[in-house]
C-alpha cells in the first residue's frame, strides 16, 4: 500500500514537474508507453506491458488488466491504439480512459497465452487485494498465494492488519506464508511460521508449495517442510478412500439409472432388449432437441431445460418402445435367440436413423447453470452433476417402486410376470400390460439419456457404450429383482473405483468382469434371486 | 451423399437412379457403373458412415467427393471424369480389406483415399499390396511404417507429438508429464516414443505419469483427481492426450468440472479438433491446447478461398474444417498432379512419380511428398478459444520433414523409408541392407 502510494505521489509530482518545465500537454508518458505496448500482437509485449501497467498505480490499471483476462481489450494495428470494452459495452481509450463511440473497425482482441493468463492472473491478484467486496479480496489472496510473488508482501501486510472478516483473513495470513516461504532473505523463523500456517491448510496446493521448496533451503526449514508434506500426504491419503468412495457412489448411480429401465424389460418381461442402449441415446436426443429449441426460442428457459425434457424423454422413448413391443417383440416372447437377434438388428436401424437425421457427429447438450462446477467437503471435490446424477437416480428408483407397488397398472405388471395365465382368466389384458411395461421400462431408458447426456456425448453411438454394463448389473443383481438392480449398480461402481487406482481404468475393467463372471458361476441368478417367468423361460 | 447423388442424376437413367437411391439408404452406397468405366477415372472412398468412427470420417468422404466435384468443374483429368465411389466399411475393421478388395478389384479404381484408425490401415496393407494399387491415409499416426502402396499425408511423431512437447518444455517450462491415451496402437507408441524423447530430454522416471484408458471411457472422475495430485508436486505439470475421439468430451467436462485450469495445468491433444469442439461447451476448455498442422482459423487466402468453397458445397455456414481434411486436399491435389505427369492413372507409374510432388497446403506454405511416402508439413499449436476455434501460440519456423521411423527409438533409429533410390521400406543404414524392424 505505502509503496505504491509512494511511487503515485512520485509519478503525479514528476509529471507535474515535467508538464510545468516544457509545457507540452499530453507528453506520452510510461504508462501510455505501456499501454501501447498491447498493440504490439506479441506476447512477450504484453507480459511486459501487463507488469508495466499493474506497476504503474494508474486507477486505469485494473480495469485494463481485468478486461485483458476477459478478452475486452482491444488494439488498433493501425493506430496502435488500445480500448477497453466495458462489462457494459462502452468503449473507452485505455490509454486516458476518454470515452469512444465504438471500436474500430480494425481493431481484434488483444491475445492471450497460457503464461500471459499467469501473469495477468496474479497482477490482478495484486490489484484487487484491497477491494471492498470480500469475495475479491478471496480470490485475490488466492491467486497470490498461488504465485506467491514478493512485490504483493505490503500490500498484503498491509491488508491482514486490517481485515476483519474470518475467511479472508486467513487466505491473506496463507498467502503472507506462502511469500515468506519462498523470500530468500526472510529469517528461519519466520519460514517455520509459514510451513506451519500452510501445512495447517492441508490441501494439494499447500503441498505443491512445500514440495517445490527443493532441497537448497536452510536444513532446518527443509526439515519442518519434510515432515509437513509427509503429514499432508497421510491426510490426504485416508481423504482418498472418501473420494473414491465418492466416484463409486456416483459410477454406481449412472449403472443404475441406465439399468433400471433394462430390470424392467430384461428383468421383469424377460426380453433381452438389445435395443435398451438406443432408447438412452433417444432420451439424449430428446434433450438436445429441447435444449435446441429453448435456445432459438426462450433463451431464458435453458436452466429448466433438464425439467422439461424428462418428461418428454419419457413419453418420446415409452412411445417408441409400445410400437416395438406391438410390432416387433410380442412375436417372439419366449424364442430368447431370435429376441436378441431382432432387437440387436433394431438397435442399428434406430442408431443409423438418428445419425441420418441428426448427423454422424456430437451434439452440444449444454449443462445448466445450478449442473455446472463443484464445491469442496474437506479435500475431495464433488462436482455439481453427479450429485444432481446421484439424487436424481434414486428418485427416479423410488417412484418407480411405488409405482409397482401402489398403482394398478404395477400391480397388473407384477401379477402378468408371477404367473401369466392366471392373471389371464382373472381378467387382466395381458397383452396390453406387456405393451406398457415394455413402453415403462424404455420411458425409463429415455430419461436415463436425459441424466447421461450431461456427462457424455450425445451422439448415436451414446447407448452402446451402456449396453453391456447394463446387462452385467441386472444379471449381477438378480434377473427380475429391483433391489438387486440397485445393490448391484453401486457394488459394481464402488468395486471399479475402488480397483482403478491400482490396477489401471482398463485392467479394473476387465477385473470387474472376471468377478461377475466367478460370481454368476456361484449363483447364477445373481445377488437375489427372485421367481418370475424370467427365469421359467 | 445428395449432391453426389443430384450429381450423378444427369448421367444415370431414372431406373438406374432409383437403385442407386435404394442402395444408398441400404448403407450399400457402391455405384456400380462398369461400362462406363472407359471415360471416367473412378477414385475409391473408403471411410466408415456408420460405426463409432462415423463421427470423424464421414466429413472426410465429403470431403474427398467435394474436391472430385472441384476437379471436374475445372474439367476433370486427363480429358476424363472422375467418378467417386463411396463405400461404408462401417468401422469393422476386417470390412475395411474387404471393401478395399470390392473397390479395387470389382469397381477397378485408380486411386483410394480412406482409413482413420491405424488398425484399419494395417487391416487393408494386404490387399493393397496384393493388388498393386493406391491409398491416401489422411490421418496423424504412430509411424514406424513405410509402405509402397500408401501415402501418408497426415503428420507422422515427430511432425505434431515431439515439437508439442519442446513447446511445453520451452514456453511453459513444463517440468512433470502426464502421458494420457486411449488404450490402442496409435497412443501407445506415441507414448513409448515420447517417453524416449523426455527422458532424453533429462525428465526423470518419477515426473512421467502414463495412464490408458479404455475406448469410449466416461468416467474420469478418478483418473482427474490423479493428474490434480501428480500435479501438485510443486513442478509446472501439463498432460499429453492422445485420447481418441468421442472419449475427450467427458475428459474435458470433468476437467472443467473439477476446477483444473490450463494455466494450472495445461493439456495439449493430439486428436481434438474444430469437428470435436463442435460438440462441446468450450468455455471451461480455454488456454488448453492442441497441435495440428492445420488449423480453421489460420488466416491464409487459400484457407479463406476453401473454408468458403467447403461451406458453399456443404451448404452449412457453420461447416468446420480440421487438420485430416487439409491432408486430403493435399494428398488430392498431390495424385492429380503425378497422374498429369505421367498422363496414366496406372498405379506403379503414379506411385513412382508421386515422390518429388509438391502441392500447395491450406496454411500458406508448399508441401512435398518425400521418398519415405510421408510429406513436409508446418506444425501449429493453437489454444482452444471460446468460440470452439483455436488461436495459433506458436509454429515451427518451416515445415518439418515426416519421419517414417521414429529417431526416438532403439529399434528404429537406424531405419529410413526410400522408395526411390533404395526402392525399401524399411532401409537399415547401419547395415546398408533393406529390411529390419517393422513389416
Amino acid at each position: 500500500m505505502s509503496a505504491s502510494l509512494i511511487d503515485r505521489v512520485r509519478a503525479l509530482v514528476l509529471s507535474v514537474f515535467l508538464i510545468a518545465a516544457f509545457a507540452v500537454p499530453a507528453l506520452a508518458g510510461p504508462f501510455e508507453d505501456a499501454v501501447a505496448k498491447f498493440a504490439n500482437d506479441e506476447f512477450s509485449d504484453t507480459d511486459e506491458a501487463v507488469g508495466l501497467v499493474a506497476a504503474s498505480g494508474n486507477p486505469l490499471a485494473f480495469p485494463i488488466i481485468s478486461a485483458l483476462g476477459d478478452g475486452r481489450l482491444s488494439a488498433d494495428p493501425e493506430s496502435k491504439k488500445v480500448f477497453v470494452t466495458g462489462t457494459d459495452g462502452k468503449v473507452i481509450d485505455a490509454a486516458t480512459g476518454a470515452a469512444v463511440a465504438s471500436l474500430p473497425a480494425g481493431a481484434a482482441a488483444v491475445r492471450l497465452n497460457n503464461r500471459l493468463r499467469r501473469t495477468v492472473e496474479a497482477a490482478l491478484g495484486g490489484l484487487t487485494l484491497l477491494s471492498p467486496d470480500p469475495a475479491k479480496r478471496l480470490t485475490a489472496a488466492q491467486s497470490v498465494f498461488k504465485s506467491h510473488d514478493e512485490a504483493a508482501l505490503p500490500v498484503i501486510d498491509g491488508a491482514l492488519a486490517k481485515e476483519t472478516n474470518k475467511t479472508v483473513k486467513a487466505a491473506f495470513a496463507e498467502a503472507r506464508a506462502a511469500i515468506l516461504l519462498y523470500k530468500s532473505d526472510a529469517t528461519d523463523v519466520e519460514k517455520l511460521e509459514s510451513i506451519a500456517i500452510i501445512k495447517a491448510r492441508g490441501d494439494q496446493e499447500a503441498l505443491a508449495l512445500l514440495t517445490g521448496l527443493g532441497s537448497d533451503a536452510p536444513p532446518l526449514v527443509a526439515q519442518a517442510a519434510s515432515s509437513a508434506i509427509a503429514a499432508i500426504q497421510s491426510n490426504l491419503a485416508m481423504w482418498s478412500m472418501v473420494q473414491n468412495a465418492w466416484y463409486g457412489l456416483s459410477l454406481g448411480s449412472v449403472l443404475l439409472l441406465a439399468a433400471i429401465g433394462l430390470a424392467i424389460t430384461f428383468g421383469v418381461m424377460g426380453v433381452i432388449n438389445m435395443a435398451h442402449g438406443e432408447m438412452v441415446m433417444i432420451g439424449a436426443y430428446t434433450t438436445f432437441v429441447v435444449q435446441e429449441v429453448i435456445r432459438t426460442r426462450y433463451p431464458a428457459l435453458f436452466d429448466y431445460s433438464l425439467l422439461i425434457a424428462v418428461p418428454l424423454a419419457f413419453l418420446v422413448a415409452g412411445a417408441i418402445g409400445v410400437v416395438i413391443e406391438r410390432s416387433i417383440i410380442r412375436f417372439l416372447y419366449g424364442r430368447p435367440l431370435e429376441t436378441l437377434l431382432a432387437t440387436w438388428g433394431l438397435s442399428l436401424v434406430l442408431q443409423q436413423a438418428v445419425r441420418t437425421a441428426f448427423g454422424p457427429t456430437n451434439r452440444e447438450v449444454g449443462n445448466p447453470s445450478w449442473m455446472s462446477g463443484a464445491f469442496e467437503i474437506g479435500q475431495i471435490t464433488i462436482t455439481y452433476n453427479r450429485l444432481w446424477i446421484l439424487c436424481f437416480t434414486l428418485a427416479v428408483f423410488a417412484i418407480l417402486l411405488a409405482m409397482l407397488r401402489y398403482t394398478a397398472l404395477g400391480l397388473e405388471m407384477r401379477a402378468v410376470t408371477q404367473n401369466r395365465r392366471m392373471a389371464a382368466s382373472m381378467g387382466i389384458a395381458t397383452s396390453r400390460v406387456d405393451a406398457l411395461t415394455f413402453g415403462l421400462g424404455s420411458g425409463i431408458a429415455g430419461i436415463a439419456g436425459v441424466a447421461l447426456s450431461q456427462i457424455d456425448n450425445v451422439s448415436p453411438n451414446l447407448g452402446q457404450s451402456y449396453i453391456i454394463d447394463s446387462f452385467m448389473v441386472v444379471v449381477f443383481g438378480g434377473v427380475g429383482n429391483l433391489w438387486g438392480t440397485l445393490v448391484g449398480a453401486f457394488t459394481l461402481g464402488i468395486a471399479n473405483k475402488f480397483l482403478e487406482p491400482v490396477a489401471g481404468a482398463v485392467l479394473g475393467k476387465i477385473a470387474i468382469l472376471v468377478l461377475i463372471i466367478l460370481f454368476i458361476q456361484k449363483r447364477p441368478r445373481g445377488l437375489f434371486a427372485l421367481k418370475g417367468r424370467a427365469i421359467e423361460a | 451423399m445428395l449432391t453426389q447423388l443430384t450429381h450423378d442424376i444427369a448421367t444415370l437413367s431414372r431406373r438406374r437412379w432409383l437403385a442407386a437411391t435404394a442402395g444408398l439408404v441400404l448403407g450399400l452406397a457402391a455405384f456400380t457403373n462398369a461400362k462406363a468405366a472407359d471415360d471416367t477415372i473412378k477414385v475409391g472412398v473408403l471411410h466408415s458412415l456408420s460405426g463409432t468412427m462415423a463421427i470423424s470420417e464421414t466429413t472426410l468422404k465429403d470431403t474427398v467427393l467435394f474436391l472430385i466435384d472441384e476437379q471436374n468443374k475445372k474439367g476433370g483429368l486427363l480429358g476424363k471424369k472422375l467418378e467417386a465411389v463411396v463405400v461404408d466399411p462401417a468401422s469393422n475393421w476386417p470390412l475395411f480389406a474387404e471393401k478395399a478388395r470390392e473397390l479395387i478389384t470389382k469397381d477397378k479404381v485408380a486411386v483410394v483415399f480412406g482409413c482413420w484408425t491405424s488398425v484399419s490401415r494395417k487391416s487393408v496393407l494386404p490387399v493393397f499390396k496384393e493388388l498393386n494399387n493406391i491409398l491416401f491415409y489422411p490421418v496423424q499416426y504412430e509411424g514406424e511404417e513405410s509402405e509402397r502402396n500408401v501415402f501418408y499425408t497426415g503428420a507422422a511423431p515427430n511432425q505434431q507429438a515431439i515439437p508439442a512437447v519442446d513447446y511445453l518444455m520451452k514456453d511453459e517450462k513444463v517440468k512433470r508429464w502426464v502421458l494420457a491415451g486411449t488404450d490402442y496402437v496409435y497412443p501407445r507408441t506415441t507414448n513409448k516414443i515420447l517417453e524416449a524423447y523426455l527422458k532424453s530430454k533429462g525428465v526423470k522416471q518419477e515426473d512421467i505419469m502414463i495412464n490408458y484408458t479404455p475406448f469410449g471411457h466416461s468416467d474420469w472422475q478418478t483418473i482427474v483427481a490423479d493428474i490434480k495430485k501428480f500435479g501438485s508436486a510443486g513442478k509446472k505439470t501439463a498432460v499429453v492426450s492422445t485420447i481418441n475421439g468421442d472419449a475427450n468430451v467427458p475428459f474435458y467436462k470433468e476437467l472443467g468440472n473439477q476446477g483444473i485450469k490450463a494455466t494450472d495445468i495445461p493439456v495439449v491433444a493430439f486428436s481434438v479438433g474444430e469437428e470435436e469442439l463442435a460438440g462441446i461447451d468450450t468455455k471451461p476448455l480455454l488456454g488448453h491446447l492442441a497441435a495440428w498442422n492445420y488449423f480453421q482459423s489460420i488466416k491464409d487466402p487459400a484457407n479463406e478461398k476453401f473454408i468458403k468453397a467447403w461451406q458453399a458445397y456443404t451448404k452449412n455456414p457453420k461447416r468446420v474444417t480440421n487438420d485430416p481434411m487439409e491432408a486430403h486436399v493435399i494428398g488430392f491435389e498431390m495424385w492429380v498432379k503425378a497422374v498429369e505427369k505421367v498422363k496414366s492413372t496406372d498405379a506403379d507409374k503414379v506411385i513412382d512419380a508421386l515422390p518429388g510432388i509438391e502441392a500447395k497446403n491450406l496454411t500458406g506454405g508448399t508441401s512435398k511428398m518425400l521418398p519415405n511416402h510421408h510429406i513436409t508439413k508446418p506444425v501449429f499449436i493453437g489454444e482452444i478459444k471460446a468460440n470452439g476455434q483455436f488461436d495459433v501460440v506458436w509454429k515451427t519456423p518451416g515445415l518439418v520433414a515426416g519421419d517414417a521411423w521414429s529417431k526416438e527409438l532403439d529399434g528404429s533409429k537406424d531405419l529410413i523409408g526410400d522408395w526411390v533410390g533404395k526402392k525399401c521400406g524399411n532401409y537399415n543404414t547401419k547395415t546398408n541392407k533393406c529390411g529390419g524392424q517393422g513389416s
